[in-house]
């Protein structure tokens, strides 16, 4: 009795270290695959810069959680310009992008693409398209822009769909010649939707002007920061009306 | 007949005895309406982009029909829910159609008639079947649903939908309609891994979806019911075919313990191959209530 008592004891012993082995071993790969699988998340959420989302596009981190990868915004872009992305794309895998130098944004103005978005990845409140912030174009490189070596490309600012809002041609002296003017495309972010129209149209063989992701391109002023003109406007008057005046010191035979 | 299988040994082949009763066409003919099937649902897809023809438009994870119906994979709006994201109504109304409709057929209904990694891994498995490779690995057929749990919680965690990083089902679907690139690679690692390492692994191990689909089907209605087993002769047949040979025995074996004839695991795919390749048509498909009906005195 005692003998079959031990026999029992020992085959309990034997069935719960057997169940905390395979317990062991099961979360241990559980946690193998699942640190992999998150690690590979995490870097999926870094893509290239070049690589556009499209028009209402939710910000990176959302996108990731909110789209299907359904393509049906891909088929729904007339021009051909969304595509998917492939497993070694540089953007996670499976979801839409453009490159824009290859094929920019037509932004078309009912922007089927946000309405075919059966998700919500692609926001729906965006109903104009002007509205939209894929990215910001930057005149990336001022070295090789032909406006600013002093000749009239002004290409970008041409096809810009927001002519003379979001791309503008600043004058400035050229100051190789001395005697003439350059035409300096400037990109106004307020107004720039990252088309990508003007990257396309760049005559050079690397365009000089880019849409880059708005992160990428945009300063962000300290919060407490605040700009003295603007300020003088609001109130009305000098934000330091009694603000005391000094003495001019010059020598005295100077005037 | 046994002792034509003891002669020939391992040129047996499966299927040789119900072809030789029934012939080709009855011992094929739901596989071949599974191909079929198969290819229709992607050709439906491949309509619009190749022909301009848009019966339906997207790819499995969330379609349009006829530019009004949505459907969307249930799984992977799960997988978005744990992100964080609980999506919009029509994309609800998607993912309702079509969890509504696996919960009638039968949830790994849509593993075996509409997953385009299915003929993958049934190459894979029919090729090791004829060259006679054996499993070189055990893994329990449990792990797919710790995966699952997986897929849910990581999205929880990190807020990515990681499993549609990297899930083969999603990635050769939409491969095939907008470009796999280096997506075949992992296919064939798949077709390799199921042809060399464990035959049924990917589908009947490891795919998540495959368990996400059985969870979704636990009470489906449609199923395969073994009526003639007494008929049974032992062939094992439909063994080597079925893609999850434990969810039969039950089913066929189990009349003296009052279990059966219909086959009630959730992870039985609806495949119907066991129909066709039993020589004296053990199985047909039936509905889930049958075993009551059996069972009572």
């Amino acid at each position: 009795m005692s003998g079959r008592e031990a026999n029992n004891r020992k085959k309990e012993g034997r069935n719960r270290r057997q169940f905390l082995t395979d317990s062991a071993r099961g979360l241990c790969s559980m946690g193998l695959i699942g640190v992999g699988l998150g690690m590979y998340g995490r870097q999926a959420q870094s893509h290239a810069p070049e690589a556009i989302r499209p028009p209402g596009a939710l910000p990176e981190k959302e996108f990731l959680s909110a789209c299907l990868r359904c393509g049906l915004c891909v088929e729904d872009c007339p021009y051909d310009t969304l595509k998917l992305a492939q497993l070694t794309d540089p953007v996670a895998n499976g979801t839409p992008y453009f490159i824009a130098r290859d094929v920019p944004c037509e932004m078309c103005d009912d922007i089927p693409c946000v309405v075919a978005c059966p998700s919500g990845a692609l926001e729906k409140s965006l109903d104009n398209i002007d509205d939209a912030r894929m990215g910001l174009a930057v005149l990336i490189d001022r070295e090789t822009c032909l406006n600013v070596l002093g000749l009239r490309c002004d290409v970008c600012y041409r096809v810009c769909p927001l002519i003379e809002e979001a791309i503008t041609l600043e004058i400035e002296r050229n100051t190789r010649t001395g005697v003439h003017a350059s035409f300096i495309p400037t990109v106004h972010s307020d107004h720039c939707t990252g088309c990508g129209k003007c990257e396309e149209a760049c005559v050079l063989e690397e365009a000089a002007i880019k849409v880059v992701p708005t992160a990428l391109a945009k300063g962000s002023l300290g919060k407490h920061y605040r700009l003295g003109w603007e300020e003088k406007e609001k109130a009305g008057q000098s934000l330091m009306p009694d603000l005391i005046k000094l003495p001019t010191r010059r020598p005295e035979n100077s005037k | 007949m046994s002792s034509r299988k003891l002669t020939a040994g391992s040129a047996h082949l499966v299927g040789q005895e119900a072809i030789e009763a029934k012939g080709y066409w009855q011992t094929y003919r739901l596989l071949i309406l599974r191909r079929v099937v198969q290819l229709s649902v992607l050709g439906l897809f491949l309509l619009g982009p190749v022909a301009g023809v848009w019966l339906l438009k997207g790819n499995l994870t969330s379609s349009q029909v006829l530019e009004t119906v949505p459907l969307s994979d249930p799984f992977v709006y799960l997988q978005t829910l744990f992100a964080g994201h609980p999506g919009e109504t029509t994309m609800l109304i998607g993912t309702a159609i079509v969890a509504v409709f696996y919960l009638l057929v039968g949830g790994r209904s849509y593993c075996s008639w509409v997953c385009p990694i299915n003929p993958v891994t049934d190459a894979a498995g029919w090729l090791g079947r004829r060259l006679g490779i054996g499993r070189k690995v055990s893994i329990s057929r449990k792990l797919r649903y710790w995966i699952l749990a997986l897929t849910l919680i990581l999205p929880a965690v990190t807020g990515i939908v990681v499993w549609e990083l990297v899930n083969p089902v999603s990635l050769l679907h939409r491969g095939i309609i907008f470009g796999m690139g280096m997506g075949w690679y992992l296919i064939a690692a798949i077709f390799l891994f199921d042809l060399f390492v464990l035959p049924k692994g990917w589908c009947g191990h490891i795919c998540p979806m495959g368990a996400f689909y059985s969870v979704v089907g636990k009470y489906s209605p449609l199923k395969v019911k073994a009526s003639n087993r007494d008929a049974c002769n032992d062939c094992m047949d439909c063994f080597a075919v079925c893609p999850e040979p434990q969810v039969i025995k039950p089913a066929l074996k189990g009349k003296d313990k009052g279990i059966g004839p219909v086959i009630l695991s959730p992870n039985c795919t609806n495949c119907g191959r066991c129909i066709d390749i039993c020589s004296v048509n053990v199985f047909e498909f039936g509905s889930r209530v049958a075993n009551q009906m059996e069972n009572q005195p």
